[in-house]
């Protein structure tokens, strides 16, 4: 099975990720592709411990996810790729144009962010990057947990913060 | 009356945090139970991003001078915020997992060098099904 999901959410591995899109999904893999967290055993260990037995979570910097990416789209279960901001999606997608659909889970208020729903708030960077993206045929939709209605791009850059 | 004034009591204090309404109800039910809901601070992680809801963590732990943060899930943001803002506070502990028998445990006796160690024994012990009584011992925590 492909990768299921392939979501922006700045909190990783959390409650909304394994239980709310895990259990309808049936994910049995989670690959967290983070610069930072790839080269710390602290931070690893800190999301591991999120991930319920049954769910294996691979850290990967963007240049071994692009690597390593095909061999995760044809692993056997059902897998969510997570970064946690739009410009690692973005780098990543730049060179995995397998990628097609982005879902927006969580990007929370920052100083220099703007409200754009109630869980996404996008710097002038992020809305540029999302738009390129867009225009380059990535299908990209606002949706915290399976049950809420997904609300494409162009919905989300006109909110605010509703 | 003129007996001498009883010692100030130290009251061991702790922050709750959780998804939702999880630490408001956690606290009502105890507060109901024992009467020590105050033993207790309260937070929600609604809507709230990871370098918020650590500051939030931390703010809380200092204002009550907590010595426990606990939490509901394993896998929640609450529990990693917690244990990030943990990492420089040695004396603060966290407990995820929690139930109201963890809650329970350790608000009689915060002071129990083995305070902690008790509550996750007490609040592991209490998780049964019924009919056909407990399930194995030594099950997974998640």
């Amino acid at each position: 099975m492909p990768i299921e999901l392939y979501r922006i959410d700045d909190r990783l591995v959390h409650g909304q990720v394994v239980v709310g899109w895990g259990q309808p999904l049936d994910v049995t893999y989670v690959v967290l592709v983070d610069d930072t967290i790839a080269t710390s055993d602290w931070e690893q260990e800190l999301y591991r411990m999120g991930a319920p037995p049954e769910m294996t979570v691979s850290f990967e910097s963007v240049d071994s996810a692009v690597a390593r990416l095909a061999e995760y789209q044809s692993r056997e279960g059902h897998g969510i790729l997570l970064t946690g901001d739009v410009d690692t999606m973005r780098r990543l997608i730049e060179r995995a144009p397998s990628i097609t659909k982005v879902n927006l889970g969580g990007i929370h208020h920052r100083p220099g962010r703007t409200a754009r729903l109630r869980y996404i708030f996008l710097t002038p960077d992020d809305e540029r990057a999302l738009r390129e993206l867009a225009a380059r045929g990535v299908t990209i939709t606002a949706q915290d947990v399976p049950a809420a209605t997904p609300l494409p791009l162009e919905q989300v850059l006109a909110g605010t913060g509703e | 009356m003129s007996s001498p004034r009883p010692a100030p009591l130290v009251v061991r204090r702790a922050v709750i945090a959780g998804h939702g309404d999880f630490a408001a109800g956690m606290i009502s039910a105890v507060q109901a139970i024992t009467g020590k809901g105050d033993s207790f601070r309260p937070l929600s992680n609604h809507d709230l991003g990871p370098a918020e809801l650590e500051d939030q963590i931390r703010a809380a732990i200092t204002a009550v001078e907590a010595r426990v943060v606990f939490t509901d899930l394993p896998a929640g943001s609450c529990t990693v915020a917690a244990r990030r803002v943990a990492r420089d506070l040695p004396e603060v502990v966290v407990i995820t997992g929690t139930n109201l028998s963890v809650l329970l445990a350790w608000v009689f006796a915060p002071d129990a060098p083995t305070a902690c160690e008790n509550a996750v024994d007490r609040g592991r012990r209490a998780m049964a099904a019924f009919p056909g009584g407990a399930f194995a011992e030594g099950g997974g925590a998640h």
